[in-house]
């Protein structure tokens, strides 16, 4: 490559690398948002396009030509067509395509290097020591990305069941995978001098990485699910980063250290607001049949809950001042966010204030009800984050719970034995009534018992969140008439 | 100074400035930034541009245009949704 050109890569490389940062500063501001988006694609072209330039010209550019095509119009498809209530799905399935891609370079370049010229040595000895030993890196976090992820879209999707899926002995062979998987990694990287061995290796190495992926997701409960997408979204940059040291390119080790940094951020968030420790999540199993401490928080059953039909809800919500909604997972599954709207509009034209009280791990990813409650044009300045709704509860007449359940439970605040003990809920049992619609009295993902459920201001609504909303809606406009 | 260590002078680094940069994300944008990031991730297709510049039918080549398929979509579909997102946040109810 002639020395200019290798001047201009590098300085495209920068601007790429300076984009991507304004990009993802400027994506973490409500205002910045959609420009900073739209800055990072930018970037994410100008990389191409520089290493296009790198490239120089190649010998063919069918194999690039038909992957640029077909990976586009897969994505502008499914970007297109995927409903806001499916999300939580895409991002992980995103996610996996990212870590797939990762792990495919890192074997190709394999291939490249090594197989295909025949060489004989070790991989350390032909591309270097840190190259071999991040290729297997490479693969190893890419494999679990994707793999771990395809467990987790399942499990959003329905094909798999949400409840976390407990293995014996799950955390010795998880531990054993590992090990092995480093350990072949190692040996492919320093020990294997022989290509078709070599090859092996690395399938080898692939395999038990998708395995691995598997196993960690797969214990993992519905309600962890945030915590696992953030994760997963953080492995899916660590391996871009890990395909940069291969092949030597700052840009792939910024934008894969900043996509790893704001998985951190976001599985940090997701962790405090359950008051569980990252550990624990990983470790799975929480609201599964083996937990002591469900027993400890006394009987599933419910003594003394009141219920309530339509009617009477809607009339409380019409003599109201102050009404705020709480959205949970329930709400997603029944794809009732514009009938929530609906409702809102018709008690906001009555005078009534209507709030929305979001729960940082509501729904099944990082920001879900966000998502959702957009969709069905709620301006976002009435969702309240829980700690400014929290002292709110007090001087509101009425709250309606749509699909939520442990993120609204007094026990996480007074009972001690209790398992979400210490995670902070939404207060909504100081509001003077209380109409929680849900399905039956079936427990929330951590298995126990909701104790806001028998409070005296609590009133049961049965059904389906959107059929609930339906028949209040029809019921305060029978009201005004 | 070995590439090496460059390069793990370039991670340390940007990691801090992502948690910088990233830091207090307001609740509204924790799904478009995962989905923005998300897409950032899809510069692995950089390393599979180099891997599949051949003619033949290779293990390389077809292993090099999966990478690049898988990349694009992570790509194309990330910054396409995380855009129509941000959309809905922007308009006024």
């Amino acid at each position: 490559m002639s020395e200019t050109r290798t001047v201009v890569v590098a300085l495209i490389y920068l601007l790429s690398a300076t984009l991507f940062v304004l990009g993802l500063k400027r994506l973490a501001r409500v205002r910045t948002a959609r420009q900073g988006n739209g800055i990072s694609a930018v970037a994410m072209l100008l990389a191409v396009v520089g290493t296009l330039i790198e490239l120089g010209i190649v010998q063919d550019y069918r194999w690039i030509v038909a992957g640029i095509v077909v990976g586009s119009a897969v994505g502008a498809v499914i970007a297109v067509r995927v409903p806001m209530t499916s999300m939580p799905e895409m991002v992980a399935i995103l996610n996996g395509f990212g870590g797939a891609a990762s792990a495919l370079v890192a074997i190709s370049i394999y291939w490249v290097d090594v197989v295909e010229p025949g060489k004989v040595g070790t991989l350390a000895s032909i591309l270097g020591g840190s190259q071999a030993v991040t290729a297997f890196l490479s693969v190893l976090i890419g494999g679990v990305t994707f793999s771990g992820s395809v467990v987790a879209y399942a499990k959003l999707n329905g094909s798999l069941p949400g409840r976390p899926i407990l293995l014996p002995g799950r955390h010795v062979l998880n531990v054993a995978l590992l090990v092995l998987s480093v350990a072949v990694g190692l040996v492919f990287a320093y020990g294997v001098a022989d290509p078709v061995r070599g090859a092996a290796f690395v399938w080898a190495l692939l395999a038990a990485s998708l395995v691995l992926g598997i196993l960690l997701v797969i214990p993992i409960g519905g309600a962890d699910m945030p915590v696992v997408v953030s994760l997963l979204n953080s492995y899916s940059g660590l391996a871009a980063c890990a395909t940069g040291f291969v092949i030597g390119n700052n840009l792939l080790i910024i934008s894969g250290a900043m996509v790893g940094a704001a998985g951190i951020i976001l599985t940090r968030i997701m962790c405090d607001a359950m008051n569980r420790s990252l550990p624990s999540v990983v470790m799975g199993g929480f609201g599964g049949g083996d937990s002591s401490s469900a027993a400890a928080a006394g009987s599933q059953e419910y003594t003394s809950t009141r219920s309530a039909g339509a009617e009477e809800a809607a009339m409380v919500l019409e003599a109201a001042r102050k009404v705020v909604v709480v959205p949970g997972y329930g709400l997603a599954v029944a794809q009732a966010q514009h009938a929530v709207r609906e409702l809102g509009d018709l008690l906001k034209k009555r005078g009534v204030e209507v709030l929305y009280a979001i729960h940082p791990v509501a729904g099944r990813m990082p920001g879900h009800m966000n998502v959702l409650l957009a969709e069905a044009d709620i301006p976002y300045e009435l969702l309240w984050e829980m700690e400014r709704i929290n002292p709110e509860f007090h001087d509101t007449d009425a709250v309606i719970v749509l699909g939520a359940n442990d993120v609204v439970n007094p026990a996480a605040m007074t009972q001690k034995d209790s398992p979400i003990y210490g995670m902070p809920i939404l207060e909504v049992h100081h509001a003077k009534t209380v109409f929680v619609v849900k399905r039956s009295l079936g427990a929330g993902y951590a298995g126990i018992k909701n104790e806001l459920f028998e409070k005296p201001n609590t009133m049961m609504v049965f059904g389906d969140a959107k059929k609930v909303l339906q028949e209040l809606i029809g019921e305060l406009k029978q009201l005004s008439t | 100074m070995g590439p090496l260590l460059i390069g793990l002078y370039v991670f340390v680094l940007s990691v801090f400035v992502g948690f910088e940069v990233i830091n207090k994300v307001p609740p509204t944008l924790h799904t478009p930034l995962m989905s923005g990031a998300n897409a950032i991730s899809g510069i692995t297709i950089v390393g599979a541009l180099y891997t599949a510049q051949t003619a033949d039918v290779t293990v390389s080549n077809v292993l090099g245009c999966a990478a690049i398929a898988l990349a694009m979509i992570n790509v194309v579909g990330g910054y396409l949704v995380t855009d129509r997102m941000l959309k809905m946040f922007g308009r006024k109810g």
